[in-house]
Formats: structure tokens, sequence, C-alpha cells
């Protein structure tokens, strides 16, 4: 394995903080502008990016990274262009930072998965996350993956049974990525109940890090999944901030949550 | 990790594409549908309602003037254009909502092109007492009103859908984002026989009435079965229904049409089975309308109900096992179609099966007389008069002859 992820949660841990993932769209305005978004990210405190690639039928995503998604495909955004051409300057900029995709399996598909796993280690990727890849069709990718040492992250959603929970982060890769509400990525203002207890169970059976993401936009939030969880992604409310307010923006947002995180 | 009931795999199509929050409601899905066919009332259930209130079965009517016109095979009709509602897709959401009651949900979700699934749905909430939400590409909320004032009479709320090409797949996605969000209490009923597994084999095993049907009553009318049967496919939900009680009779041929929209090589059109490449769409693989990179195309039909870029997963698996031969009809053809359908046999068939009848002529001489082809007009072209007579009415032929 890649080891980066790992070692980014423990730097994290040792300054007493939660690690703060931070989504933004690969392409979003253009793929140029969306590297200076990247870099913010990191210069506000991200622990590891998210590099969303576009898919033209994104079910797991709410309004904001949807119309992310549109923007990006309008500027030209493909797997292969953010490998040539964000992910690169991006690691030029973030020298120190994991960096992981997260796009559709439709999109690892066409790439071909042997030829993207390859070209994803030769750039500088970490992990990958597909929300629209269960474990029942995991298998060969991950083997696949795992050949290459890219990390394939799974997910565990609140519908989860436990059991299914457990298996799930017993064969964890990188990180496991627990979806705090039942529904798809954006902001909400309440973040349900027994999320706690279910993330506790989950880390119990993991020997990777565990994150909390979808809903997550403040610092009070990511206070309160902070303390049962190894970190928080952040995704719909920096992609809003960035196309509202520029890179600054998802700085501000950034040091914010990060705030929320310290321990 | 041991959490797999079935794959659900027609050959390398099919399977569960699906964010995980949605893999235990169709685990749950699963094992209520494998329940519900083991138990003969819930059978019995569903044949009474598609008998008394679907008014199955539908009759495989003699089409004597297309036969004699054509100059080939016996022509039937299978006509689910007189089920009630006016289309097939009743047979699948009669179903589909009694399963869904059987498994205590409270409240349907389905997306629709051209509003016939979603006319289907509703009708089929209404009569079970479900609150029924239906989404609907913006586009086609504009094209189909009179779908779309069917859906709210019976009681639906439409929700239009903006994203993306505002046509079905977008409906689609939409319906799936929704379903994530509200999944405990939902059943969300799929109208063709795609989507993740077990979607596309409740779909097809509701759908298959037509097929069963057809071949006692060719026993019936004409001493054997047919030579040929010949369906349309958007998602292909009519075709695998009237075909899949045929797969083993290796002496039937199985034709399905795709819509060729502006031709093939225009670039917009609905032939995923003909053109289109492996891929994942809406929680399924199969073969897909998709670019060099994996971004979903837009498809093309003058038939809403066809416009959609991917296709069932088990029509792909018989459509490279070369058990199903897949043809296409463009638009003009099909338009075509369906006046000499109407001017012939009296019936106006809905522009989906106009194009099955836009290949029929060839494919009855290719048979040779003496030969029987069972054609599945799938449904009625009511909805579609709108379309159609914007394109306008050509002359009969009897003016100034009175």
């Amino acid at each position: 394995m890649s080891g980066e992820i790992a070692a980014a949660f423990a730097k994290a841990k040792a300054r007493g903080e939660g690690a703060l993932v931070a989504y933004a769209m690969a392409g979003d305005p253009d793929l140029p502008r969306s590297v200076d978004v990247f870099a913010a990210l990191v210069e506000g405190g991200a622990d590891i990016l998210e590099l969303g690639v576009a898919f033209s039928d994104p079910i797991a995503d709410g309004p904001v990274i949807q119309a992310a998604s549109e923007r990006a495909l309008k500027a030209g955004a493909t797997l292969q262009r953010v490998m040539d051409e964000v992910v690169p300057a991006v690691r030029k900029r973030c020298p120190n930072t994991p960096l992981v995709v997260m796009t559709y399996v439709n999109i690892v598909m066409a790439l071909g998965e042997e030829r993207y796993a390859k070209l994803a280690r030769e750039r500088g990727i970490s992990g990958t996350i597909l929300p629209d890849l269960p474990p029942e069709e995991s298998t060969g990718l991950r083997s696949t993956f795992d050949a290459a040492g890219l990390e394939l992250i799974p997910l565990c959603a609140p519908t989860t049974p436990p059991a299914r929970a457990e298996a799930i982060a017993k064969d964890g890769r990188g990180f496991v990525y627990c979806v705090s509400v039942a529904g798809v990525t954006g902001m909400r203002a309440e973040l349900p109940k027994d999320l706690s207890s279910r993330l506790e169970l989950v880390r119990r059976a993991s020997p990777v890090p565990v994150v909390a993401g979808f809903g997550i936009s403040t610092a009070e939030q990511a206070r309160v999944i902070g303390a049962h969880a190894d970190g928080v992604v952040v995704g719909s409310a920096l992609v809003r901030a960035a196309h509202s307010g520029g890179p600054a923006a998802a700085r501000e947002l950034c040091a914010e949550i990060k705030r929320g995180l310290k321990r | 990790m041991s959490m797999e009931t079935s794959t659900g795999r027609f050959g390398r199509y099919g399977g569960r594409y699906v964010p995980e929050t949605l893999v235990p409601a169709l685990l749950e899905l699963e094992a209520a549908y494998a329940a519900a066919r083991a138990d003969p009332s819930f059978d019995e259930e569903v044949a009474r309602v598609l008998k008394e209130f679907v008014g199955r079965e539908t009759p495989l009517t003699p089409a004597r003037r297309l036969t004699e016109s054509w100059g080939g095979a016996h022509v039937w009709l299978k006509r689910e254009d007189l089920a009630h509602t006016g289309a097939h897709k009743i047979n699948n959401t009669i179903g589909q909502v009694l399963l869904a009651r059987r498994m205590g949900k409270k409240r349907i979700i389905a997306e629709t092109g051209a509003g016939q699934h979603g006319v289907a749905t509703a009708t089929a909430c209404a009569l079970f007492g479900f609150p029924c939400e239906v989404y609907m590409g913006a586009l086609d909320v504009e094209r189909q009103s009179l779908n779309v004032f069917r859906m709210r009479a019976l009681g639906a709320t439409v929700r239009p859908v903006e994203s993306g090409s505002k046509t079905l797949k977008d409906a689609m996605n939409e319906a799936i984002r929704t379903w994530v969000a509200q999944v405990e209490d939902t059943h969300y009923v799929i109208g063709s026989a795609a989507g993740p597994h077990p979607y596309p084999t409740i779909v097809r095993d509701f759908q298959s009435v037509i097929g069963r049907e057809v071949r006692a009553q060719s026993q019936a009318a004409f001493g054997r079965l047919p030579d040929a049967i010949t369906a349309c496919i958007g998602g292909g939900s009519n075709a695998i229904g009237i075909c899949h009680p045929f797969i083993g009779d290796k002496d039937v041929r199985l034709v399905g049409v795709e819509a060729g929209g502006h031709g093939l090589n225009s670039g917009q059109h609905g032939a995923s089975l003909t053109l289109g490449t492996e891929g994942v769409l809406h929680g399924t693989r199969s073969l897909v309308l998709q670019d060099a990179h994996g971004q979903i195309q837009e498809a093309h039909s003058i038939s809403a109900g066809l416009d959609y870029p991917g296709v069932g997963p088990e029509l792909a698996h018989l459509a490279k096992q070369g058990r199903l031969e897949v043809r296409t009809a463009t638009d003009d053809e099909a338009l075509r179609a369906f006046y000499e359908v109407a001017r012939t046999e009296g019936i106006l068939p809905a522009l989906e099966t106009s194009h099955a009848f836009a290949r029929a002529a060839e494919l009855a001489r290719e048979l040779g007389k003496g030969k029987h082809l069972v054609i599945n007009c799938s449904g009625r072209g009511d909805k579609d008069v709108a379309t159609i007579a914007a394109k306008g009415i050509p002359a009969t032929g009897h003016e100034g002859k009175a």
C-alpha cells in the first residue's frame, strides 16, 4: 500500500487534530483555476485532497456538486486531462498532501481499470473513491488497485447493517468513508443522532482511519463528529465557497472547519 | 465478504452499481421478491388484478390487411395497446406496487420519459392508495403534457427535473438520488428492465405475462409457436417481456428494433445495442451510448420512450450471444409505419411501437408465406398525436375519389 494516507492521518493526530479531507471538482471553473482551489484548500489546512472527476450522471451527488460537474465537463475535464494537467500541477504546489480521486466507476472503466491504476500511481494519486461501486462489485477492481498500490477507499452508509459495516471496515483500504446521512452529497442543518455510535462501530472494526462525510459544512459539525472519527470530509460547502468566492473563500472555510477539528 | 445473495448477472452484464446506502434496500427487495414468488397467493393476486383491472389477457389480433400488403408471413399483433392505461407498462407497475405493499413501504417514486410508465405507476398507486411522486425531465414535461395531466389527475406529484439533458436519463438520476434519501419507507418502481439488480429480473418477470399469453394464443390461433417475434427496444421492457418465454425455443427468431433517430451516422439516435459500448449507467453494467471518456451521451428518438442511452442487461447479453437479432428504424421510418398501420389495420400505434412495425414488413417477407410473425403492439399512439400531427398528415390517397 501507498502509506501516504496513513501518514497524513498520523501527522494530524500528532498535532492533536482530526484530519480534514477537502473535496473540490477538478476542472471547475476550468482546469488551471481548479489547481488554485486545491492549493488554497491545503493552505487552509486540508490534510488530504479529494479531486472530483466529473461524470455526466452523478447519482450520488446533490445539486452543488452536480452543477460543478456540469461546469467541469463544459471546461473539458476528462479523467485523462485531470491526470495530465491538474494532478501534476497540484502535486507541484502541494507536494506533501496525499491526493485521492473521487469519480464514478464508468469513468474508470472507460479509461481502463489497469491503465487507470498505473497512471494514478505514476502521477502520485494515493487512493480512489467510487461511490457507485459497492463491495459486491469491487472485488476485481480492488485486486487491480492493490497490485498497483492504489487504495480503493470503501464507503459505509447509515443504512448499512452492523455486520455488513464491520465486514466493509475490516477490509478497508486508505480510510473508511462513512456516509453520515442517507442521501446525496450536500450541506445539512442537522446530522443524525446515531452517527457517533455508527462511527465507533466502524472504527473498532477498521484497521485504517475512519472519516465521516456528506452534509458537513461547519466547524461545529466537524467538532461534534471529529470526537468520534479520525476526520471529516467536506465537499459541497467548499465547492460552493470556491464557486462564489474563489480560492480565498475556500481557504477560509477550510481554516474555519479545521479549527473545529482541534482536540 | 460473504454478503452476496445473487450476482444479478446476465453474462457480463447486470450487477448492482449503486451507492452503498441503497445496497441494503436492494438486498431487501431481492429477498422480498423471492418470498413473494414462493407464495402462490402473490401470483394469484397479481393475476387477478391484471384480469379484473388491466383487462388481461390482451388479444392476439390477426393483421390480415398488413399480411396481404406485405406479401409474406402471417402477421399477428399482441395488443398491449388494449391494456388499461394504453401500454404494457401497467403489467409491471401493478406487480411492483403489490410487492411494495407486501414490504410495508409507505410511498412510491418512479421516473418516466414519455409518461407511460409514470401514468401506469400513478394508476397502480391510486388503485392501492399509495402516495406517488414521478420524476420527469423538464423537457419531457413540456413534450408530454397529456400524460402529465393524467398523472396529476390520478393524484401523483410530477417533479420536473432540470439537470443534465432534462430527459429520461436525468429523471432516473433524480429518482435514484431521491431514493437514496428516503430509502427506508419508499419503493422505487423502475419502469424498464434496467437499473440495478434485482430490477431487471423483477421487471422482466412481470412483463413476461405478454410472452406467456402469446405462447398459448399462438397455439390456439395457428397450432404452433410463432416463427418470429419482434418488438421495439428502448430500455427494453416490452421486448424482454414478449421474448423471454421463448428464449429456449431456438426456432423462434427474436428481433428487437432500436431507435435509429436521424440515422446511425447522425450521432442522434437511441441504438445502444447496435452502437453502444460496455459501461455502467443507472446501476447496471450494459451497453450504453457514451463518449471515449465515459460520459453518457444524450440519445435521440422521435419517440420519447426510446430516447434512452442504455438498455437492459439481459437484452445486451441476448444480443451479444446472437439470440436476439437487433435492427434499427429511423424517426421517418417509424412515422411512415405509424400511418401504414393506422390506415391498414385501424390501430394508432405508439411511436415506440411504430419502430417495430417499420422493420416488420421486411421481416415478414424474409420469413415468407405460411410462416407466422408476432409484433408486440406495446402501446397506443394517442399520447403521440401532437408530435405526429406537427410533422403534417400525409394524404390518404382517397381524396377526390368519392
